[in-house]
């Protein structure tokens, strides 16, 4: 690639002719300040934020998307630059709810840290405020249009990453907002409930809508038996929020937490996912040998399902008919633990803990969960209840129902529901347990991988698929013949569940988009490498669930699927 | 179509119409205006009203057509009778009937309908001194034309700037006239359009476009309306040249959708231009081919700027992005584009037909060729007005435009659209040129020009563009989102009474932010109208804040003349008359300011200055 010598700050930079004036910055150890900017999604120069000083320039230039080139002298902290930077906020600060003490995004927000950073002053410019209503109609997300600042990042997110548009910016000058089409609520757009967009928010204005309060009053009550069950991608999560580096694995904190803050029982997701890994290959093995409805697409994310209810009504057939591993495991508490230990079902709340803002959804039309708090709100929930985390000892999750296999673990990351279900059937279609249960073709991909495998003289065509855009292409390559698979996983947050809508949030000016679900994973597929247990039918607790009460029951089909209503 | 086509149509139609060039023709043509300005004073009733008179006197051999703009929009409608060249002005049903009486069957000039019915010996439009000065490229033929026929377009050598191009030049000598002209960009920045063309050029791409920028938003001027309302042809023409020029087989007209009578014409025009073979596949015989589309834009000023242009073109949101890439790398549809507006078009085919050299030579310095003004505000003759570059202001408001009405003096020229300058009196001898306006604070955007006479509150005028201005704004930057509103509510506070120094301080300080800062053009010249009022008319901020000067100007509604009607409340800016309907008003003096709109406006004399 070619070089491009320019000076940033007195300082000669050689960088790549593809390089914008905030990479070629960075690259000199010089960290220009951004906000609406965030590489791979957003880079328009809204915000203004990261405007230096261009010698020969009458203006100022945006460091983000202004391209470098060669004999440029950059300045970016001059008394002139530092004083726009200023004012951008301050201006930004004029017609914000300054509501930060009670705000949900308070010390995570970049206004906030720029406005003390930069030195803004209260009240300096003042004026007119816009008042905009709260919108509360959706399940999974709060929008609050007094705190947006118009950076576009999750018009982006929603529009590049996801093909869902279900936000646009409206209107015009002072009075431009994001909003749905037709000034409608959010719940009657085409919101599939991601959350990506109040991961990307940099500040309050989109955030998860909260069950701490409905969940406070479950424990309140003596008479409830409370059980939490914690997805697979939480684990390596939650310890970011008390201070841990990135995709840390910890599970024993977390159900010590869980267990101080109340909860009779703390159950695991994981085993939820070995269920259904065991439902899902076989109703795989059966769709392929009869042929009909292939390929078969994994239901697991409600997200990817709703959006194929959207956008694809002719193809809510093919979608697997099992539940999602956290609804199946709610299925199996309430109709299984509970009676197993005579709790009456109306006693018994199941709260799941999750990475995910679209569960928030999903759980309207089943009766399996009763509440579900994300990642986040179990942070706040654990920070409201004086625990200090790193101080906590470590504990095991409850049995039957917290033993789990590798399988129902790597569920949390892209690829991971297509190697347990691989895990699986190559077992069940070559009758033999097979000692290979790496299946690494399928994991990491960069959003669509392909894989065909051979098992037992079928050759298996699989696709693995994060971030509904890839989703929209990988549905229209099916829809028009280009694509045969048999098997399509598809989760609707880039990455996977690591990377969910209600996962830690994460200062994007240190770490890439694209690069924090792959930490995470990391932290997922190290301990699943370190398990004995890796198959989900292997997975002696869940096999006796079956053989005892599920199989002679004839319940397995009753409790763990469910017909997928549009 | 070949040449030889091309001149037997011309020579045919020629002949058709001999009367509005031969004096000595046997036919009589009588012309009317019919673009916006006179149709909206009834023009098409004329048309008629002339066929009937005709039908009825029985007089052979007159023909009524409508034509295109004369610009003398103030004394519309317009109506010429060939092959005299009688020019007729505030032609009304019955006076048409006059003029076939008189002119017609008498063979006497209907005096009571000329420009100036005091002088009967100028009877012709070159007679008329709103002409004299002026100097027609742009806008030149339109008076002799029927925008709806293609046949008096080819009648005027139209499409001959096309033949010359395609047959004897190469696309890079075609781009060489068009840089030896020296033309700029006549939609605000005054890019050179030959520079434009080249980079375009230069780009290797399979597909390029070709756009034309016909959205034109600016309070005021109406300059590219009249342009295609009154010569569709010539912009058709000079994007096929440009579309030859660059490599691009695709052009767009991206037109607002409040033209709807310019979007008619050129829909039409397209249409019979493709019939003719004038565009369409191998013109003229050649190889290239050129297809043209209209794209209304939904009425955002921002949609003039061009990279907004191209995303509302492609369908999205009209807001502007940051350049570079600039268009001729990544246009519409991410292809390399060339986009000129609409006068810099209506350019070209003269350019090319009598060389870039020839047009050099108009105009002044850096700043070649005429320029189209639409003269409005406080001026006698408010129109359209076409003269070589260097022009003064002093020419242009008080030699064409005839002065300040109603023995006013003049107070300022606003220059440059809703982001340019207001000029005071000392800049009237100003040579209009882009450079000379940019070293003034101001610009020439696309032309208009509001004219301001001592009634005129220039706080009120800074007020009223950042308005628009805050309408206008997309909201994707927060200079001019935020920056902007704050201006206009610290303008409002001074005009309120309740500002200080401190405020007038602020709203500098924020304009040269808003300057410095916005991301598009629209936004870096958005507090224009601010800074150059604050500039030349810094005295009338600072009166609203010192209350001597209140006093100075007092009002009294005298109660037994009042009636009640409330017109002086809703008249005055600062809001302190008040009063029940029917009864008299009061005025609040404490929150006076003593501007006087009120008694401007009260038809009863009931407000007094004391």
């Amino acid at each position: 690639m070619a070089k491009v010598n320019l000076i940033i700050d007195g300082v000669n930079v050689e960088a790549d002719s593809s390089d914008t004036i905030l990479s070629a910055a960075k690259k000199a150890g010089i960290i220009i300040p951004t906000l609406c900017y965030l590489k791979d999604i957003n880079c328009d120069g809204a915000c203004r934020v990261c405007v230096v000083e261009c010698k020969g320039k009458k203006n100022l230039i945006t460091a983000c998307n202004t391209p470098v080139s060669d004999g440029m002298e950059i300045e970016t902290c001059n008394p002139k630059v530092l004083e726009a930077r200023k004012t951008n906020i301050e201006l930004l600060l004029s017609n914000h709810n300054k509501n930060c003490l009670t705000c949900g995004k308070n010390l995570n927000c970049k206004l906030q840290q720029y406005s003390y950073e930069f030195g803004c002053e209260e009240g300096k410019i003042n004026g007119v405020k816009n008042n905009y209503e709260l919108d509360l109609s959706s399940p999974c997300i709060v929008r609050d249009n007094n705190k947006c600042i118009l950076c576009g990042r999750c018009v982006q997110v929603c529009k590049n990453i996801q093909a869902t548009s279900a936000i646009q910016k409206q209107k015009r000058g002072f009075n431009t907002m994001i909003d749905c089409a037709f000034d409608k609520p959010i719940n009657e757009s085409n919101c599939v409930g991601c959350g990506q967009c109040v991961l990307v928010c940099p500040t309050g204005a989109l955030l998860e809508k909260s069950n701490i309060k409905k969940v406070m009053e479950f424990l309140s009550n003596p008479k409830n038996v409370v059980i939490a069950q914690v997805a697979p991608s939480v684990r390596v999560a939650i310890n970011e929020e008390f201070g841990y580096p990135i995709g840390t694995f910890n599970e024993g904190k977390l159900v010590t937490a869980l267990k101080r803050i109340g909860f009779n029982k703390v159950f695991d997701v994981n085993v939820g996912a070995d269920f259904t890994v065991i439902e899902e290959s076989e109703e795989l093995i059966e769709r392929i040998k009869t042929n009909t409805l292939i390929p078969q697409f994994s239901s697991c994310c409600p997200a990817w399902v709703k959006y194929v209810k959207l956008h694809y009504p002719n193809y809510v057939k093919n979608l697997s008919t099992c539940k999602s591993p956290n609804e199946m495991l709610g299925a199996v508490i309430k109709n299984y633990y509970a009676k197993q230990n005579n709790i009456p079902l109306e006693n018994i709340k199941v709260v799941a803990i999750m990475p995910c803002t679209a569960k928030k959804m999903e759980i309207e039309d089943d009766e399996d969960v009763d509440a579900v708090l994300t990642t986040r709100e179990l942070a706040t929930f654990i920070k409201y209840k004086n625990l200090s985390f790193t101080h906590l000892l470590e504990t095991q999750f409850d049995n039957p129902l917290g033993h789990y296999s590798g399988a129902g673990l790597i569920f949390g990351a892209t690829g991971g529901v297509t190697e347990a279900v691989l895990r699986t059937a190559v077992d069940k279609l070559t009758n033999k347990d097979n000692s290979n249960v790496d299946f690494k073709i399928v994991r990491q991909g960069d959003g669509i991988k392909e894989t065909e495998l051979n098992v037992d003289g079928i050759t298996l065509k699989l696709c693995v698929v994060s971030g509904l855009k890839n989703a929209q292409t990988v549905m229209e390559q099916i829809a028009s013949g280009k694509k045969h698979f048999h098997f399509v996983e598809v989760m609707a947050c880039p990455g996977g569940c690591v990377n969910g809508g209600g996962q830690p949030f994460v200062d994007y000016t240190k770490y890439d988009y694209y690069q924090i679900a792959k930490m995470r994973a990391k932290g997922l597929y190290e301990f699943d490498a370190k398990l004995t247990d890796r198959k989900s039918h292997k997975n002696t607790f869940v096999t006796e669930i079956y053989d005892k009460f599920l199989l002679p029951n004839k319940l397995n089909h009753k409790l763990l699927h469910h017909e997928h209503k549009i | 179509m070949t040449l030889k086509e091309l001149e037997t149509l011309r020579e045919h139609r020629l002949k058709e119409i001999d009367a509005r060039f031969n004096k000595n023709s046997n036919k009589k043509e009588i012309m009317v205006c019919s673009s916006t300005g006179c149709k909206s004073n009834n023009s098409d009733e004329l048309i008629k009203v002339f066929k009937l008179e005709i039908e009825k006197n029985n007089l052979k051999n007159i023909s009524v057509e409508h034509t295109g703009c004369f610009g003398l929009c103030a004394l519309g409608p317009i109506v010429i009778v060939y092959p005299e060249g009688t020019f007729y002005c505030r032609v009304t049903p019955d006076g048409a009937k006059q003029i076939v009486n008189e002119h017609l069957v008498k063979g006497k000039v209907a005096t009571n309908f000329l420009y100036d019915t005091t002088k009967p010996e100028q009877t012709t439009k070159n007679d008329v001194e709103f002409y004299k000065k002026q100097m027609f490229i742009a806008r030149k033929g339109s008076e002799f034309i029927n925008p709806d026929n293609i046949l008096d377009y080819i009648a005027l050598f139209g499409y001959t700037a096309l033949y010359k191009a395609l047959t004897t030049l190469t696309p890079s000598q075609v781009i060489e006239e068009v840089k030896l002209s020296g033309l700029r960009g006549r939609g605000g920045a005054g890019f050179p359009t030959g520079t434009k063309w080249e980079l375009t050029a230069k780009e290797v791409a399979k597909q390029k476009y070709v756009v034309c920028n016909a959205d034109e938003g600016d309070p005021g001027a109406f300059m590219d309306r009249s342009i295609i309302e009154s010569d569709p042809h010539k912009i058709i023409e000079a994007m096929a040249i440009a579309g030859y020029a660059v490599g691009a087989t695709q052009g767009f007209v991206y037109l607002r959708a409040e033209y709807p009578l310019a979007g008619e014409r050129l829909e039409r025009a397209i249409v019979e231009a493709k019939k003719y073979g004038l565009i369409g596949k191998n013109i003229f015989g050649t190889n290239f081919c050129f297809d043209l589309k209209i794209k209304y834009g939904a009425g955002a000023f921002v949609c003039g700027e061009e990279t907004a242009l191209m995303h509302s073109l492609e369908g999205k949101r009209g807001e502007p992005r940051t350049r570079p890439p600039y268009p001729a790398q990544s246009g519409v549809f991410g292809c390399p584009t060339v986009l000129n507006n609409v006068e810099t078009y209506a350019n070209i085919p003269e350019i090319i037909n009598n060389g870039g050299l020839w047009y050099s030579k108009i105009g002044k310095g850096k700043s070649t060729g005429t320029k189209v003004f639409a003269l409005s505000g406080k001026v006698k003759h408010t129109g359209l007005i076409e003269l070589p570059m260097g022009s003064t202001l002093r020419e242009i408001i008080f030699d064409i435009g005839g002065g300040i009405p109603n023995g006013k003096k003049f107070k300022a020229v606003q220059i440059g659209g809703p982001s340019g300058a207001c000029l005071p009196e000392d800049k009237l001898d100003l040579p209009v040129t882009y450079d000379d306006l940019a070293e003034n604070g101001a610009m020439m955007g696309s032309g208009g020009l509001i004219v301001l006479d001592e009634d005129s509150s220039m706080v009120e005028v800074a007020k009223f563009f950042l308005e628009f201005i805050c309408d206008e704004s997309c909201g994707k930057c927060t200079p001019c989102r935020i920056g902007n509103r704050r201006l206009l509510e610290i303008l409002n506070k001074l005009l309120a009474g309740n500002g200080s120094m401190e405020d007038i301080d602020e709203l500098e300080t924020l304009s040269y932010f808003i300057k410095e800062n916005s991301l598009c053009g629209l936004g870096q010249s958005s507090p224009n109208p601010v800074l150059s009022t604050l500039k030349y008319f810094r005295n009338e901020y600072e009166a609203l804040i010192d209350k001597k000067h209140k006093l100075a100007d007092k009002y009294v509604i005298n109660k037994d003349k009042c009636i009640g009607c409330s017109a002086c409340s809703r008249a005055c800016p600062v809001k302190c008359i008040s009063g029940e309907i029917k009864k008299p008003f009061e005025i609040n003096q404490e929150k006076c300011i003593g501007c006087g709109n009120c008694q401007k406006i009260c038809k009863f004399n009931a407000i007094e200055k004391v």
